[in-house]
Protein backbone atom coordinates (compact mmCIF):
# COMPACT_ATOMS: atom_id res chain seq x y z
CA UNK A 1 0.00 0.00 0.00
CA UNK A 2 1.93 3.18 -1.51
CA UNK A 3 1.16 6.55 -1.56
CA UNK A 4 3.55 7.26 -4.30
CA UNK A 5 2.90 9.09 -7.75
CA UNK A 6 3.73 5.99 -9.37
CA UNK A 7 0.95 4.11 -7.73
CA UNK A 8 -1.60 7.24 -8.11
CA UNK A 9 -0.82 7.09 -12.27
CA UNK A 10 -1.15 3.15 -12.94
CA UNK A 11 -4.29 3.02 -10.96
CA UNK A 12 -5.81 4.79 -13.86
CA UNK A 13 -5.35 2.15 -16.05
CA UNK A 14 -7.21 -0.97 -15.94
CA UNK A 15 -5.77 -4.48 -17.80
CA UNK A 16 -9.23 -6.37 -19.32
CA UNK A 17 -9.02 -9.73 -16.99
CA UNK A 18 -10.07 -11.62 -19.73
CA UNK A 19 -8.02 -10.22 -23.14
CA UNK A 20 -4.81 -8.39 -21.38
CA UNK A 21 -5.85 -5.21 -22.91
CA UNK A 22 -4.76 -2.05 -21.48
CA UNK A 23 -7.62 0.92 -21.01
CA UNK A 24 -7.98 4.16 -19.09
CA UNK A 25 -10.35 3.96 -16.17
CA UNK A 26 -12.97 6.26 -17.01
CA UNK A 27 -15.37 8.06 -14.62
CA UNK A 28 -18.68 6.34 -14.73
CA UNK A 29 -21.93 7.72 -13.66
CA UNK A 30 -23.96 5.89 -11.05
CA UNK A 31 -25.14 2.64 -11.83
CA UNK A 32 -23.04 2.71 -15.19
CA UNK A 33 -20.74 -0.21 -16.06
CA UNK A 34 -16.97 0.27 -18.11
CA UNK A 35 -16.57 -2.76 -20.42
CA UNK A 36 -13.51 -3.81 -21.94
CA UNK A 37 -13.35 -2.28 -25.34
CA UNK A 38 -12.15 -5.48 -27.09
CA UNK A 39 -13.46 -8.61 -25.40
CA UNK A 40 -16.47 -6.72 -23.59
CA UNK A 41 -15.65 -7.96 -20.32
CA UNK A 42 -16.37 -6.28 -17.32
CA UNK A 43 -14.07 -4.13 -15.99
CA UNK A 44 -15.69 -1.84 -13.27
CA UNK A 45 -19.09 -0.63 -12.34
CA UNK A 46 -19.99 2.09 -10.44
CA UNK A 47 -22.65 0.82 -7.60
CA UNK A 48 -23.90 3.60 -5.15
CA UNK A 49 -23.53 2.41 -1.59
CA UNK A 50 -22.02 -0.92 -3.13
CA UNK A 51 -20.10 -1.90 0.83
CA UNK A 52 -23.34 -1.51 2.69
CA UNK A 53 -25.81 -3.26 0.40
CA UNK A 54 -22.93 -6.02 -0.24
CA UNK A 55 -22.85 -5.42 3.97
CA UNK A 56 -26.57 -6.23 4.22
CA UNK A 57 -26.90 -9.34 2.12
CA UNK A 58 -23.89 -10.50 3.62
CA UNK A 59 -25.64 -10.39 7.59
CA UNK A 60 -29.08 -11.59 5.97
CA UNK A 61 -27.45 -14.54 4.07
CA UNK A 62 -25.10 -15.73 7.15
CA UNK A 63 -29.04 -15.57 9.46
CA UNK A 64 -30.33 -17.85 6.42
CA UNK A 65 -27.28 -19.87 6.21
CA UNK A 66 -27.47 -20.60 10.11
CA UNK A 67 -31.61 -21.44 9.45
CA UNK A 68 -30.33 -23.98 6.50
CA UNK A 69 -28.30 -26.14 8.66
CA UNK A 70 -30.08 -26.25 11.80
CA UNK A 71 -33.64 -27.51 10.05
CA UNK A 72 -34.88 -30.13 8.19
CA UNK A 73 -34.26 -29.66 4.06
CA UNK A 74 -37.09 -31.97 3.54
CA UNK A 75 -38.95 -34.81 5.06
CA UNK A 76 -40.94 -37.56 3.41
CA UNK A 77 -43.85 -39.33 4.79
CA UNK A 78 -44.39 -43.66 3.08
CA UNK A 79 -47.11 -45.82 4.42
CA UNK A 80 -46.51 -44.14 8.63
CA UNK A 81 -42.62 -44.03 7.86
CA UNK A 82 -41.25 -41.03 8.18
CA UNK A 83 -37.89 -39.23 7.97
CA UNK A 84 -36.39 -36.14 7.17
CA UNK A 85 -32.53 -34.99 6.63
CA UNK A 86 -30.73 -31.50 7.44
CA UNK A 87 -28.23 -30.82 5.17
CA UNK A 88 -25.05 -32.14 6.93
CA UNK A 89 -27.39 -35.15 7.23
CA UNK A 90 -26.68 -35.60 3.79
CA UNK A 91 -22.99 -35.46 4.09
CA UNK A 92 -23.43 -38.38 7.04
CA UNK A 93 -25.54 -40.53 5.59
CA UNK A 94 -23.37 -40.98 2.39
CA UNK A 95 -20.44 -41.24 4.33
CA UNK A 96 -21.76 -44.25 6.52
CA UNK A 97 -22.29 -45.55 2.83
CA UNK A 98 -18.77 -45.52 2.11
CA UNK A 99 -18.74 -42.81 -0.22
CA UNK A 100 -17.06 -40.56 1.78
CA UNK A 101 -15.17 -38.63 -1.51
CA UNK A 102 -18.93 -38.33 -2.14
CA UNK A 103 -19.70 -36.85 1.02
CA UNK A 104 -16.71 -34.60 1.28
CA UNK A 105 -17.52 -32.98 -2.37
CA UNK A 106 -21.03 -32.25 -0.92
CA UNK A 107 -19.99 -30.59 2.54
CA UNK A 108 -17.33 -28.73 0.72
CA UNK A 109 -20.07 -27.34 -1.55
CA UNK A 110 -22.80 -26.43 0.29
CA UNK A 111 -21.45 -26.21 4.10
CA UNK A 112 -17.28 -25.12 3.92
CA UNK A 113 -17.41 -22.98 0.98
CA UNK A 114 -20.51 -20.86 1.58
CA UNK A 115 -19.64 -20.04 5.16
CA UNK A 116 -15.98 -19.29 4.52
CA UNK A 117 -17.35 -17.01 1.63
CA UNK A 118 -19.95 -15.39 4.12
CA UNK A 119 -17.41 -15.56 7.34
CA UNK A 120 -14.74 -13.85 5.46
CA UNK A 121 -16.88 -10.70 3.58
CA UNK A 122 -18.22 -9.93 7.59
CA UNK A 123 -14.34 -10.33 8.76
CA UNK A 124 -13.99 -7.71 6.00
CA UNK A 125 -16.69 -5.34 5.39
CA UNK A 126 -17.88 -4.29 8.91
CA UNK A 127 -14.77 -3.16 10.31
CA UNK A 128 -13.69 -1.37 7.06
CA UNK A 129 -17.14 0.25 7.46
CA UNK A 130 -16.44 1.22 10.86
CA UNK A 131 -13.49 2.95 9.47
CA UNK A 132 -10.93 0.09 10.36
CA UNK A 133 -8.71 -2.38 8.37
CA UNK A 134 -9.12 -5.82 9.98
CA UNK A 135 -5.38 -8.02 10.21
CA UNK A 136 -5.16 -10.16 7.47
CA UNK A 137 -7.15 -8.11 5.01
CA UNK A 138 -5.13 -9.22 2.07
CA UNK A 139 -4.88 -12.95 2.92
CA UNK A 140 -8.71 -12.97 3.80
CA UNK A 141 -9.78 -11.10 0.55
CA UNK A 142 -7.39 -13.73 -1.44
CA UNK A 143 -9.34 -16.22 0.22
CA UNK A 144 -12.94 -14.92 -0.51
CA UNK A 145 -11.55 -14.85 -4.49
CA UNK A 146 -10.68 -18.71 -4.56
CA UNK A 147 -13.89 -19.61 -2.30
CA UNK A 148 -15.99 -18.16 -4.06
CA UNK A 149 -16.60 -20.63 -7.11
CA UNK A 150 -16.94 -23.28 -5.25
CA UNK A 151 -20.14 -22.48 -2.78
CA UNK A 152 -22.79 -24.31 -4.89
CA UNK A 153 -25.82 -23.06 -2.93
CA UNK A 154 -27.99 -22.08 -5.96
CA UNK A 155 -27.49 -25.82 -7.67
CA UNK A 156 -27.98 -27.68 -4.35
CA UNK A 157 -31.15 -25.74 -4.21
CA UNK A 158 -32.18 -26.47 -7.90
CA UNK A 159 -30.99 -30.38 -6.75
CA UNK A 160 -33.31 -30.54 -3.85
CA UNK A 161 -35.70 -29.42 -6.20
CA UNK A 162 -35.45 -31.94 -8.30
CA UNK A 163 -35.18 -34.96 -5.75
CA UNK A 164 -38.54 -33.20 -4.43
CA UNK A 165 -39.90 -33.98 -7.63
CA UNK A 166 -38.85 -37.63 -8.04
CA UNK A 167 -39.70 -38.38 -5.11
CA UNK A 168 -43.58 -36.72 -5.34
CA UNK A 169 -44.72 -39.77 -6.97
CA UNK A 170 -43.59 -42.23 -4.37
CA UNK A 171 -43.96 -40.46 -0.83
CA UNK A 172 -45.69 -37.22 0.73
CA UNK A 173 -42.98 -34.69 0.58
CA UNK A 174 -42.66 -32.02 3.44
CA UNK A 175 -40.70 -28.79 2.61
CA UNK A 176 -38.57 -28.19 5.87
CA UNK A 177 -37.75 -24.58 7.16
CA UNK A 178 -34.20 -25.23 5.76
CA UNK A 179 -35.59 -25.48 2.08
CA UNK A 180 -36.91 -22.04 2.23
CA UNK A 181 -33.76 -20.58 3.84
CA UNK A 182 -32.02 -22.17 0.94
CA UNK A 183 -34.27 -20.81 -1.28
CA UNK A 184 -33.64 -17.37 0.09
CA UNK A 185 -30.18 -17.73 0.46
CA UNK A 186 -29.53 -18.58 -2.73
CA UNK A 187 -30.82 -14.83 -3.68
CA UNK A 188 -28.49 -13.09 -0.84
CA UNK A 189 -25.82 -14.65 -2.10
CA UNK A 190 -25.95 -13.65 -5.48
CA UNK A 191 -27.29 -10.24 -3.96
CA UNK A 192 -23.84 -10.04 -1.62
CA UNK A 193 -21.84 -11.26 -4.91
CA UNK A 194 -23.08 -8.55 -7.54
CA UNK A 195 -22.81 -5.44 -5.25
CA UNK A 196 -19.94 -6.08 -4.34
CA UNK A 197 -17.34 -3.63 -6.30
CA UNK A 198 -13.79 -3.91 -5.49
CA UNK A 199 -13.28 -0.82 -6.84
CA UNK A 200 -14.95 0.82 -4.00
CA UNK A 201 -13.36 -2.21 -1.73
CA UNK A 202 -10.08 -1.07 -1.96
CA UNK A 203 -10.71 2.39 -2.09
CA UNK A 204 -12.67 2.44 1.64
CA UNK A 205 -9.46 0.37 2.93
CA UNK A 206 -7.16 2.66 1.55
CA UNK A 207 -9.35 5.36 3.56
CA UNK A 208 -9.38 3.81 6.36
CA UNK A 209 -5.42 2.66 6.42
CA UNK A 210 -4.76 6.81 5.99
CA UNK A 211 -6.97 7.43 9.19
CA UNK A 212 -5.19 4.69 11.00
CA UNK A 213 -1.91 5.99 10.34
CA UNK A 214 -3.08 9.53 11.08
CA UNK A 215 -4.36 8.06 14.31
CA UNK A 216 -1.21 6.07 15.08
CA UNK A 217 0.78 9.26 14.27
CA UNK A 218 -1.19 11.33 16.90
CA UNK A 219 -0.54 8.80 19.60
CA UNK A 220 3.27 8.12 18.67
CA UNK A 221 3.59 11.80 18.95
CA UNK A 222 1.83 12.12 22.37
CA UNK A 223 4.46 9.38 23.61
CA UNK A 224 7.36 11.39 22.63
CA UNK A 225 5.98 14.62 24.07
CA UNK A 226 5.62 13.43 27.48
CA UNK B 1 -5.41 -1.82 -34.46
CA UNK B 2 -3.37 -0.12 -32.20
CA UNK B 3 -3.95 -1.83 -29.54
CA UNK B 4 -1.81 -2.44 -26.43
CA UNK B 5 -1.79 -5.01 -23.65
CA UNK B 6 -0.66 -5.01 -20.19
CA UNK B 7 1.84 -7.66 -20.38
CA UNK B 8 3.48 -5.69 -23.80
CA UNK B 9 3.78 -2.56 -21.63
CA UNK B 10 5.43 -4.61 -19.18
CA UNK B 11 2.71 -4.49 -16.54
CA UNK B 12 0.98 -6.65 -14.45
CA UNK B 13 -2.64 -7.14 -13.57
CA UNK B 14 -3.23 -8.99 -10.52
CA UNK B 15 -5.60 -11.57 -10.65
CA UNK B 16 -7.12 -11.20 -7.46
CA UNK B 17 -7.73 -7.80 -7.11
CA UNK B 18 -7.37 -6.16 -10.08
CA UNK B 19 -4.52 -3.64 -9.35
CA UNK B 20 -1.70 -2.98 -12.19
CA UNK B 21 2.31 -3.19 -11.15
CA UNK B 22 4.77 -2.60 -13.07
CA UNK B 23 7.60 -5.11 -11.70
CA UNK B 24 10.86 -3.51 -11.21
CA UNK B 25 12.78 -6.14 -10.94
CA UNK B 26 12.64 -9.44 -13.21
CA UNK B 27 13.67 -12.76 -11.79
CA UNK B 28 12.15 -13.00 -8.28
CA UNK B 29 8.29 -13.86 -7.03
CA UNK B 30 6.18 -10.56 -7.39
CA UNK B 31 3.59 -9.94 -4.78
CA UNK B 32 0.43 -7.71 -5.98
CA UNK B 33 1.30 -4.44 -3.76
CA UNK B 34 -2.37 -4.37 -2.43
CA UNK B 35 -3.76 -8.01 -1.91
CA UNK B 36 -0.44 -9.87 -1.96
CA UNK B 37 -1.33 -12.34 -4.44
CA UNK B 38 1.49 -13.54 -6.44
CA UNK B 39 1.66 -11.99 -10.08
CA UNK B 40 1.97 -13.40 -13.24
CA UNK B 41 1.48 -12.39 -16.75
CA UNK B 42 -0.11 -15.34 -17.39
CA UNK B 43 -1.34 -17.87 -15.30
CA UNK B 44 1.29 -20.30 -14.62
CA UNK B 45 1.47 -23.75 -16.83
CA UNK B 46 -1.77 -22.55 -18.01
CA UNK B 47 -2.14 -24.90 -21.03
CA UNK B 48 0.29 -27.94 -19.31
CA UNK B 49 -2.54 -27.68 -16.25
CA UNK B 50 -5.54 -27.38 -18.12
CA UNK B 51 -4.35 -30.35 -20.24
CA UNK B 52 -3.44 -32.34 -17.26
CA UNK B 53 -6.87 -31.87 -15.70
CA UNK B 54 -8.81 -32.25 -18.67
CA UNK B 55 -7.19 -35.29 -19.61
CA UNK B 56 -7.95 -37.08 -16.24
CA UNK B 57 -11.71 -35.47 -16.28
CA UNK B 58 -11.84 -37.48 -19.77
CA UNK B 59 -10.47 -40.79 -18.95
CA UNK B 60 -13.12 -40.44 -15.59
CA UNK B 61 -15.85 -39.51 -18.11
CA UNK B 62 -16.14 -43.03 -19.17
CA UNK B 63 -16.95 -44.39 -15.65
CA UNK B 64 -18.98 -41.67 -14.94
CA UNK B 65 -21.11 -42.90 -17.32
CA UNK B 66 -21.03 -46.64 -17.02
CA UNK B 67 -20.82 -47.27 -13.86
CA UNK B 68 -23.96 -46.92 -11.54
CA UNK B 69 -24.58 -43.80 -9.54
CA UNK B 70 -27.58 -44.84 -7.69
CA UNK B 71 -28.48 -48.12 -6.51
CA UNK B 72 -32.32 -48.63 -4.91
CA UNK B 73 -32.89 -51.66 -3.06
CA UNK B 74 -37.31 -52.02 -2.76
CA UNK B 75 -39.63 -55.38 -2.33
CA UNK B 76 -39.37 -55.71 -5.77
CA UNK B 77 -35.43 -56.49 -6.13
CA UNK B 78 -32.58 -54.22 -6.29
CA UNK B 79 -31.97 -51.71 -9.24
CA UNK B 80 -28.92 -50.10 -10.17
CA UNK B 81 -29.27 -47.09 -12.32
CA UNK B 82 -26.73 -44.68 -14.57
CA UNK B 83 -26.78 -40.99 -15.15
CA UNK B 84 -28.74 -42.09 -18.40
CA UNK B 85 -30.74 -44.67 -17.24
CA UNK B 86 -31.77 -42.23 -14.84
CA UNK B 87 -32.88 -39.91 -17.66
CA UNK B 88 -34.21 -42.83 -19.70
CA UNK B 89 -36.58 -43.49 -16.65
CA UNK B 90 -37.54 -40.19 -15.94
CA UNK B 91 -38.40 -39.36 -19.46
CA UNK B 92 -40.50 -42.49 -19.90
CA UNK B 93 -42.31 -41.84 -16.79
CA UNK B 94 -43.15 -38.68 -17.96
CA UNK B 95 -41.47 -36.64 -16.19
CA UNK B 96 -39.89 -35.13 -19.10
CA UNK B 97 -38.96 -31.55 -17.33
CA UNK B 98 -36.86 -33.52 -14.99
CA UNK B 99 -35.63 -35.61 -17.86
CA UNK B 100 -34.06 -32.50 -19.61
CA UNK B 101 -32.82 -30.78 -16.82
CA UNK B 102 -30.79 -34.24 -15.43
CA UNK B 103 -29.60 -34.66 -19.32
CA UNK B 104 -28.86 -31.07 -19.77
CA UNK B 105 -26.69 -30.69 -15.97
CA UNK B 106 -24.97 -34.29 -16.29
CA UNK B 107 -24.59 -35.47 -19.86
CA UNK B 108 -24.70 -32.05 -22.43
CA UNK B 109 -22.42 -29.69 -19.95
CA UNK B 110 -19.76 -32.18 -19.18
CA UNK B 111 -19.04 -33.72 -22.29
CA UNK B 112 -19.68 -29.72 -23.92
CA UNK B 113 -16.52 -28.79 -21.08
CA UNK B 114 -14.86 -31.15 -22.66
CA UNK B 115 -15.06 -30.36 -26.10
CA UNK B 116 -14.75 -26.53 -25.65
CA UNK B 117 -12.01 -26.66 -23.73
CA UNK B 118 -10.32 -28.73 -26.23
CA UNK B 119 -11.01 -27.00 -28.63
CA UNK B 120 -9.57 -23.54 -26.96
CA UNK B 121 -6.58 -25.46 -25.72
CA UNK B 122 -5.77 -26.36 -29.55
CA UNK B 123 -6.27 -22.89 -30.57
CA UNK B 124 -4.20 -21.23 -28.39
CA UNK B 125 -1.26 -23.91 -29.12
CA UNK B 126 -1.93 -23.56 -32.33
CA UNK B 127 -1.83 -19.83 -31.80
CA UNK B 128 -4.46 -19.37 -33.78
CA UNK B 129 -5.82 -16.03 -34.26
CA UNK B 130 -9.35 -17.11 -35.79
CA UNK B 131 -12.45 -14.73 -34.16
CA UNK B 132 -11.09 -14.43 -30.64
CA UNK B 133 -14.17 -12.69 -29.14
CA UNK B 134 -16.24 -15.99 -30.04
CA UNK B 135 -13.54 -18.03 -28.39
CA UNK B 136 -13.61 -15.68 -25.15
CA UNK B 137 -17.48 -16.14 -25.26
CA UNK B 138 -16.91 -20.04 -25.24
CA UNK B 139 -14.50 -19.73 -22.32
CA UNK B 140 -16.99 -18.06 -20.32
CA UNK B 141 -19.85 -20.20 -21.00
CA UNK B 142 -17.52 -23.12 -19.57
CA UNK B 143 -16.62 -20.86 -16.74
CA UNK B 144 -20.79 -19.98 -16.17
CA UNK B 145 -22.04 -23.16 -16.75
CA UNK B 146 -19.47 -26.14 -15.14
CA UNK B 147 -20.98 -25.75 -11.90
CA UNK B 148 -24.36 -27.28 -12.77
CA UNK B 149 -23.14 -30.44 -13.31
CA UNK B 150 -23.71 -30.77 -9.42
CA UNK B 151 -26.63 -30.81 -9.45
CA UNK B 152 -26.95 -34.67 -9.84
CA UNK B 153 -24.93 -35.51 -6.96
CA UNK B 154 -26.94 -33.52 -4.86
CA UNK B 155 -29.87 -35.14 -6.01
CA UNK B 156 -28.11 -38.45 -5.19
CA UNK B 157 -27.20 -37.41 -1.89
CA UNK B 158 -30.81 -36.05 -0.76
CA UNK B 159 -32.51 -39.41 -2.39
CA UNK B 160 -29.71 -41.51 -0.23
CA UNK B 161 -30.55 -39.21 3.09
CA UNK B 162 -34.25 -39.83 2.20
CA UNK B 163 -35.04 -42.98 1.51
CA UNK B 164 -34.34 -45.12 4.28
CA UNK B 165 -37.28 -46.97 4.88
CA UNK B 166 -35.74 -50.50 6.36
CA UNK B 167 -38.61 -52.74 4.81
CA UNK B 168 -39.68 -50.94 1.99
CA UNK B 169 -36.85 -49.02 -0.08
CA UNK B 170 -33.53 -47.33 0.64
CA UNK B 171 -30.74 -45.58 -1.67
CA UNK B 172 -27.73 -45.71 -2.09
CA UNK B 173 -25.39 -44.11 -4.00
CA UNK B 174 -23.11 -45.79 -6.65
CA UNK B 175 -19.45 -45.81 -7.42
CA UNK B 176 -20.77 -43.63 -10.69
CA UNK B 177 -21.19 -40.88 -8.50
CA UNK B 178 -17.58 -40.26 -6.84
CA UNK B 179 -16.34 -40.85 -10.66
CA UNK B 180 -19.17 -38.08 -12.01
CA UNK B 181 -17.87 -35.94 -8.48
CA UNK B 182 -14.38 -36.11 -10.03
CA UNK B 183 -15.11 -35.04 -13.60
CA UNK B 184 -16.73 -32.25 -12.46
CA UNK B 185 -14.17 -30.75 -10.22
CA UNK B 186 -12.15 -31.73 -12.63
CA UNK B 187 -12.91 -30.02 -15.25
CA UNK B 188 -13.95 -27.07 -12.69
CA UNK B 189 -10.21 -27.41 -12.56
CA UNK B 190 -9.16 -26.73 -15.95
CA UNK B 191 -11.65 -24.23 -16.80
CA UNK B 192 -9.78 -22.01 -13.65
CA UNK B 193 -6.75 -23.29 -14.89
CA UNK B 194 -6.62 -22.27 -18.53
CA UNK B 195 -6.03 -18.35 -19.19
CA UNK B 196 -8.39 -16.40 -21.77
CA UNK B 197 -5.54 -13.90 -22.25
CA UNK B 198 -3.75 -16.99 -23.98
CA UNK B 199 -6.32 -16.85 -26.91
CA UNK B 200 -5.30 -12.90 -27.51
CA UNK B 201 -2.16 -13.11 -27.17
CA UNK B 202 -1.47 -14.54 -31.23
CA UNK B 203 -3.52 -11.08 -32.06
CA UNK B 204 0.06 -9.10 -30.59
CA UNK B 205 2.90 -10.68 -32.45
CA UNK B 206 2.38 -8.86 -36.18
CA UNK B 207 2.85 -5.84 -33.87
CA UNK B 208 5.39 -6.75 -32.25
CA UNK B 209 7.31 -7.71 -35.06
CA UNK B 210 6.25 -5.09 -37.56
ZN1 LIG C 1 -10.96 -7.56 -22.65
Amino acid sequence: MSNSPRFNIMSSLIACRECDLLQREIVLPPGGTACCSRCGAVLHRSKPDSLDRTLAFTVGAAVLFILANVFPVVGLEAQGNRTSTTLFGTVRTLHDQGMTSVAVLVFVTTILMPMLDIGAMLYMLLPIRLGVVPKGLPAVFRLVQTVRPWGMVEVFMLGTLVSLAKLSHIAAVRPGIALWSFGMLMFLVAAAAVSFEAHDFWAQVAAAGRRGRRFHAKTAGMETAR
Amino acid sequence: MTTTTAAEAGMLGCHACGLLSRPSAAGHTLECARCGASLHVRKPYSISRTWAFLMAAAILYIPANVLPVMETGSLFGAQKDTILSGVVYLWTSGSWPLAAIIFVASIMVPGGKLLALTVLLVSVQRRSSWNPLERTKLYRMVELVGRWSMVDIYVVAILTALVQFKALATIKAGPGAIAFGAVVVLTMFAAESFDPRLIWDPLEEPQRHG
